[in-house]
């Protein structure tokens, strides 16, 4: 074996270069100076981003590393959200009950982002199960952060108790593709699937352990409470980065090794969006607390994410990851927000707490709005674009009906988005949260979150760039 | 630069000069500039488009200009305008320019206010100059969120049950376009979004046949098609003034213009299928709307059903598919755009004075404040079609062309939507009379005043331009004629 090789697999090496030197900052750096961790390590990831900023394919180790060009773009999409989501996590680490653990926050973090990188160049079902629970395990801690609180360590509960279960059965499906194929390369797989019913049960397995990831109804039970129950940071890191990352592995692993069995997963996918999004939806209607019922809207965000992966074509690959870089910019600004009032006010994050939200501050009002509109697919904002490209890359595939389906959908999204609008524009308040300033790393962050969702659609650059890698 | 992009570029202007404003006069200010530059650009185009025409220019489309956006999906921001176009977009700068005087003293968050406002504008205009299918669509929704906004705030009565409904049974009928927009795109071959290239290929008949009704009725229900009206009233009642004037008067107009120009335009097969179907809705919000009108006692709420009574009209001679009719649809729109922002703004006027629109509280406003009142007056009978005023010429021309179909169901169809023309007569005069006239109700109201400057800048240009249309309605009929008669052409008798 050409150990060498290894050297090639610039963004997982230098993740881990990130990691190593946060380890040893967080070991040896004196208490006094210890509030420098924070700014090293945003210092340390935009590094990280900046090297690997090129996108290349890379085969490693016979094909167990196999990065598309694509691939390495989602990483560097997920680097920048796990930027932004440090940046907001800044107000939260200084506070006193987490102040003395914040170098074990980047570790955990850095870490999952380490296990999805590995799960997104995966060319062997071992490397991806790796991954995932590289993604996964650490993840628990992070829901438990805040250990002292009783919906917290429930939260960590019931994650880590679905994910294993999850994992377990992904096991259990890898081992049937082995049984039936003997092999777990991504390349050899394929000219030996032949639909056998073993075969198809081990697609289900596969698909259902992911779907516990990407919280895709029926499998979306732990969503809500750990949402809620884990600090905001950790949602929106849960909500947008490692869904984004799940939906990319999933569109990969079906379109590449399970092309033979399209017949097969598509119907599957069919029914699973059609449920996904309009279960979701409907219970996201009955939410007050704001965190559970971002954790509805990011269950149906998965639904549209999912029509992409249906397309199963370049196109859809496109549109998925665009998708992913607009609902990156959309949901963080959301839970920015969101997270900046709930530092501010000690734990204010019912709807009613927002209203009269404008008068008091207008301009983190307006971010939340131009957000929540970018969700529910309004223009001239991203989300518009990044919903009208992945409808686009279902209908092309011919799944008219479940567009139409999805699309009478985003009427029911609509809704609940504006009844948050309307809580901060109309509902009148007598005693509104007061005026404040955010700090200046959540305003960076909100910054960029607000620069993406007015310029991602504006500009085609960007899906101009996905497309010409996907086609490759 | 092309000349129709600054329609877009002027209300971005405006909506950055409105965030850098500090105080209201700022805000006056930039709008007045604003609207102003939209009108004369308005009023410029429309002279040089007929000059273009007397010149020989025989293109379906003059002005027209492509750019490329999403080189993958073949989405370019192409612009053009034809005679159908042009008069919206004359339409369109009036009805700002004049809503904007209309709202000049509008409270709280002025700046807000005209943010949203001219928002709403810029998808307006941006729709009309489209000739690419998803900037089209794109401007269509642009100019639809505002409206959440701007009636939950500023509205009056039941404002946010108003505001919600409105916008969800507006985006709704915006999932049933965004579907047909995807199957006239793949239905066309897949490689353009612009109108005129699809025009010119054959979308298989299967695919009309499905995508035709998605499309008429994603714009039928902005164009208040029975029963899909129930947004428009309600939704009118509760607006700010201008906002009512806006939507009564543009954006209703966007429902018809989207109608003719793209489901029917493109789909031809399956308007033949199609159209009798929804010509009888269309009768029926004709008819329907009238009569409702006759039995609501809120001035907003008669106006507001008149409006789905002559905006059904629009759409049902569209669907007469003759070329006396479809010319008579399209100047129907702009007359009911003028005249029912002239009713929407002295409802506003009085409303604002009296603090009711209950016609059964009022009484003797005419001795009170002259000036609104005769403004109603001639709006009043302007709607119901007094010659001499744009209402005539437009309803005239709709059912002489409606009657030139010599089958029984077409006619039979015409007979029937005439006789609204009867009750539109019965709603006006009878409000007329009750609030206009007769002894003063209330004694509160003998304290009132008349119109002041700005509300007199935009009854007057509103009613010149009523006045103007009904008296030289042929430089306007000949504008629109000629743009008629490809798309007529197109279809299939």
């Amino acid at each position: 074996m050409d150990l060498i090789a290894i050297l090639h697999m610039h963004a997982e090496l230098s993740l881990t270069a990130v990691f190593i030197l946060m380890f040893l900052l967080d070991l040896f750096l004196p208490t006094p100076q210890r509030h420098r961790l924070r700014p090293m390590a945003c210092i340390l990831l935009a590094l990280q981003l900046l090297a690997n900023l090129w996108p290349e394919e890379v085969i490693a180790f016979g094909g167990m590393y196999h990065s598309t060009p694509i691939a390495s773009v989602l990483k560097s999409v997920l680097t920048v959200g796990t930027l932004l989501v440090f940046l907001q996590a800044d107000t939260w680490l200084q506070r006193e009950d987490t102040r003395y653990k914040q170098g074990e926050f980047y570790l955990l973090t850095l870490s999952t982002l380490l296990g999805m990188f590995f799960m997104i160049s995966a060319g062997h079902f071992l490397l991806f199960f790796l991954g995932l629970e590289l993604a996964t395990v650490p993840m628990a801690c992070l829901v438990t952060f805040d250990k002292y609180k009783g919906h917290s360590a429930e939260a960590g509960a019931k994650f880590i108790l679905s994910a294993l279960f999850s994992s377990g059965i992904f096991l259990y499906g890898i081992s049937m593709i082995y049984g039936t194929t003997g092999t777990l390369y991504f390349d050899d797989i394929p000219s030996r699937l032949v639909g056998t019913p073993l075969q198809i049960l081990a697609l289900v397995f596969f698909f259902s352990g992911l779907a516990f990831k990407l919280s895709l109804v029926p499998f979306h039970l732990w969503t809500a409470d750990t949402y809620q129950g884990a600090p905001t940071t950790v949602s929106a890191y849960l909500s947008v980065i490692s869904k984004g990352a799940a939906a990319f592995a999933l569109m990969a692993v079906l379109t590449k090794v399970f092309g033979p069995m399209a017949g097969q997963w598509s119907q599957m996918l069919c029914l699973v969006i059609v449920t996904t999004i309009t279960i979701a939806n409907l219970f996201a209607i009955r939410q007050n607390n704001l965190k559970r019922f971002m954790a509805f809207s990011s269950i149906s965000q998965a639904g549209y994410i999912l029509l992409a992966v249906l397309a199963g074509t370049p196109q859809g690959m496109a549109s998925l990851v665009y998708y992913i870089i607009v609902y990156i910019a959309a949901n963080l600004a959301v839970f920015g927000v969101i997270n900046a009032i709930e530092q501010h006010t000690h734990g204010q994050i019912e709807r009613e707490d927002y209203n009269g939200l404008y008068r008091t501050n207008p301009k983190l009002t307006m971010v939340m709005t131009l957000a929540l509109f970018s969700l529910a697919g309004i223009p001239p904002f991203a989300g518009f674009f990044s919903k009208f490209f992945v409808f686009m890359a279902a209908f092309h595939s011919g799944y008219y009906l479940i567009v139409f389906i999805a699309l009478v959908n985003t009427i029911i999204s609509l809704y609940y988005y504006l009844l948050i609008v309307k809580a901060m524009f109309i509902q009148p308040n007598e005693q509104p949260i007061g005026h404040f300033r955010t700090t200046v790393p959540m305003r960076i962050s909100l910054l960029v979150c607000v620069a993406g969702i007015l310029v991602l659609g504006i500009l085609s650059g960007v899906y101009q760039l996905l497309n010409d890698m996907s086609l490759l | 630069m092309n000349i129709l992009s600054l329609f877009i570029i002027i209300p971005l202007l405006m909506l950055a000069g409105l965030w850098a404003s500090r105080s209201v006069n700022q805000v006056r200010g930039v709008m007045v500039t604003g609207a102003s530059l939209l009108l004369a650009l308005s009023v410029y185009l429309t002279a040089h488009y007929i000059g273009l025409r007397q010149a020989g220019a025989t293109e379906e489309m003059l002005f027209t200009a492509s750019t490329v956006w999403y080189a993958p999906l073949h989405i370019c921001y192409s612009t053009g305008v034809d005679g159908i176009s042009v008069a919206m977009l004359l339409l369109s700068s009036i009805i700002v320019f004049t809503g904007t005087f209309a709202s000049w003293k509008l409270q709280p968050m002025t700046k807000e206010y005209f943010l949203w406002f001219t928002l709403l504008s810029m998808g307006v205009f941006g729709f009309f100059v489209s000739t690419d299918l998803f900037t089209m669509f794109m401007f269509y929704e642009v100019a639809l969120i505002p409206m959440y906004l701007l009636i939950g705030i500023w509205g009056s009565g039941r404002k946010e049950y108003a505001a919600m409904k409105l916008t969800l049974m507006l985006m709704g009928g915006s999932a049933f376009l965004l579907i047909g927009i995807l199957g006239i795109f793949y239905g066309a071959g897949g490689e353009t979004m612009n109108l005129l290239e699809i025009a010119r290929r054959h979308i298989p008949f299967e695919m009309q046949r499905i995508f035709f009704p998605l499309i008429f009725l994603g714009f039928g229900v902005l164009g208040a098609l029975f029963p899909f009206h129930m947004w428009s009233p309600d939704g009118h009642a509760s607006a700010p003034t201008a906002v009512s004037m806006l939507h009564a008067g543009v954006l209703m107009k966007l429902g018809g213009y989207g109608c003719f120009r793209v489901a029917m335009y493109l789909m031809p097969e399956g308007a033949a299928v199609w159209g009798d179907v929804f010509l009888i809705l269309t009768t029926i919000s004709v008819v329907y709307g009238a009569f409702s009108a006759v039995v609501q006692t809120d001035l907003k709420y008669i106006n507001a059903y008149s409006s789905v009574s002559h905006c059904g009209l629009v759409l049902f001679a569209l669907l007469m598919m003759t070329r006396t009719s479809c010319t008579g649809a399209i100047l129907q729109m702009l007359s009911h755009g003028l005249m029912t922002a002239l009713f929407f703004a002295l409802i506003g006027m009085i409303y604002g004075r009296t603090h009711t629109r209950d016609v059964r509280l009022m009484g003797g406003l005419m001795k009170i404040m002259p000036f609104l009142a005769v403004g109603y007056v001639i709006a009043g009978l302007a709607n119901l079609g007094l010659p001499g005023l744009s209402g005539f010429i437009a309803e005239m021309t709709v059912f002489v062309g409606s009657f030139q179909n010599n089958d029984t169901f077409h006619r039979v169809c015409t007979l029937v939507a005439t006789t609204s023309i009867v009750v539109t007569a019965v709603y006006i005069l009878r409000v007329v009379g009750r609030i206009l006239y007769g002894n003063v109700k209330n004694p509160e109201h003998l304290k009132l005043t008349d119109a002041s400057w700005d509300e007199r800048v935009a009854v007057i240009c509103l009613i010149a331009c009523v006045a103007g249309l009904g008296l030289a309605p042929f430089w306007m009929s000949d504008l629109i004629g000629h743009s008629v008669e490809p798309i007529i052409s197109h279809l299939v008798k």
